[in-house]
């Protein structure tokens, strides 16, 4: 039987509970990322095509695969596929909105002399928050500035992609105004690829959250959104005490607009900004 | 209750269309061309706060409609959004020096639509 174009009869079989935990474990070991023991359904969409593209028969025997033979590559595949990495430009507008009309008026005035501002995309994906913001500095009249935006991710894959800066029509025609399309990309066919002048300000790397990054810093402006709700709660404030020191002071953390943050009163001061939760390093 | 206007040729599209822009809260007319979208806006007049407009059709096309719009209208007054498979980097600077708020390509999502007028604080 075949679905959307997926073969599905492998995964009618279903996964064993001692793969399923395998597999739980695989995702938690490699990225900190928690499944929940309802995901059934997620694993079975999101591995059918590694299992069918392997000529195997179930995702149990992927994961007798994996056991067996420990392969590093087909690892990576079956973490990556579990993963989420949807990212669009100018997701939750409002944080960009508070960025321009209060974070840059305030660093314009204060760093005037030295004219160097850092920020960080902190799982950057494919790279549309970090461009999006270099968009929103340009557009802001900081060209001549000195301006690192790093954006980070755990995926190899997501990276290569962002590097490249080319994106589908699909992609370019959500959250991004027609204004900005129009003046910073190059079209050739069905891609549309950044101009230069946007991706001169990004930079790229590699980055496990979980990993310490104090000597990466100071920032005056992290993003981390849509990352740390797949995370367990321990997890997740060691990683938001690592980011408080990676901020200078008064320096902004952001979080998804459905994410928040509890117990973080020492580092930081919960500021709402027109419709933008912000939270300010102290 | 602002009315917004939906213009394309195409029948099926401007149900999709209305249908999104009446969950956001306008009331919606249709025309099938700039010709009758024009009429519309005649009788209309000022009630009409944002027109969506495709561009190939026949009689008076997107563009041509556009213009027209804009001799009597501010892009504040009257919010104009081009939807359309004309995709070339050419058209769109065209369509946005001639005045329009914004623009979305053909195929989009009802989400792809209500995030644009969001963005370009278009609302009822
Ligand atoms: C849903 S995307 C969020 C993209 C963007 N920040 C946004 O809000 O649109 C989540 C990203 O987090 C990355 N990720 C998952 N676990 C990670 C970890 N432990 N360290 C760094 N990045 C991780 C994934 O690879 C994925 O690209």
């Amino acid at each position: 039987m075949t679905v959307g174009g997926w073969n599905v009869s492998s995964s009618s079989i279903a996964i064993q509970s001692e793969n399923y935990r395998f597999l739980q474990e695989q995702v938690y070991s490699h990225t900190g990322i928690v499944l929940e023991d309802d995901k059934q359904y997620l694993f079975e969409c999101r591995l059918a095509p590694i299992v069918s593209q392997l000529g195997l028969g179930s995702i149990n025997d992927l994961c007798a695969l994996l056991r067996e033979s420990r392969e590093a590559e087909v690892g990576c595949q079956v973490v990556e596929a579990m993963t989420t990495n949807e990212t669009y430009f100018f997701r939750d507008p409002a944080h960009y909105d508070a960025i321009r009309s209060v974070l840059l008026p305030r660093l314009k005035q204060e760093r005037r002399d030295t004219r160097k501002l850092r920020f960080w995309s902190a799982a950057a994906s494919t790279g549309q928050e970090a461009y999006s913001l270099s968009m929103a500095l340009l557009e802001e009249g900081l060209s001549d500035w000195n301006i690192q935006i790093l954006a980070t991710d755990i995926s190899s894959r997501v990276l290569d992609r962002a590097r490249g800066a080319c994106f589908q029509q699909i992609e370019v025609n959500r959250g991004l105004p027609a204004a900005l399309l129009v003046k910073y990309f190059n079209r050739s066919g069905l891609v549309w690829q950044l101009s230069e002048a946007v991706r001169r300000l990004v930079h790229f790397e590699k980055l496990d959250l979980r990993q310490s990054m104090a000597a990466l810093g100071p920032f005056d402006l992290v993003f981390c959104r849509n990352v740390m709700i797949y995370f367990d709660a321990e997890t997740k404030q060691k990683i938001l005490k690592e980011l408080h020191v990676t901020l200078s002071s008064g320096g902004w953390l952001m979080l998804g607009g459905s994410e928040t943050a509890f117990d973080i009163e020492e580092w930081f001061e919960r500021q709402t900004i027109g419709n933008a939760i912000v939270y300010v390093a102290r | 209750m602002a009315k917004a206007l939906v213009v394309d040729d195409s029948r099926a599209v401007r149900m999709i269309i209305a249908k999104t822009l009446r969950d956001l809260g306008y009331e919606v007319r249709e025309a099938a061309n700039g010709r009758e979208a024009l009429e519309v806006i005649a009788v209309e007049k000022t009630a009409v706060k944002l027109v969506l407009a495709d561009w190939n059709m026949p009689e008076i096309d997107g563009l041509e409609l556009l213009k027209q719009l804009r001799r009597i209208s501010t892009p504040d007054s009257l919010a104009v959004v081009m939807v359309t498979t004309e995709t070339g980097m050419g058209r769109m600077a065209a369509a946005l020096a001639a005045g329009a708020n914004e623009y979305v390509m053909k195929p989009f999502t009802r989400d792809i639509l209500v995030e644009k007028l969001q963005l370009a604080g278009i609302r009822p």
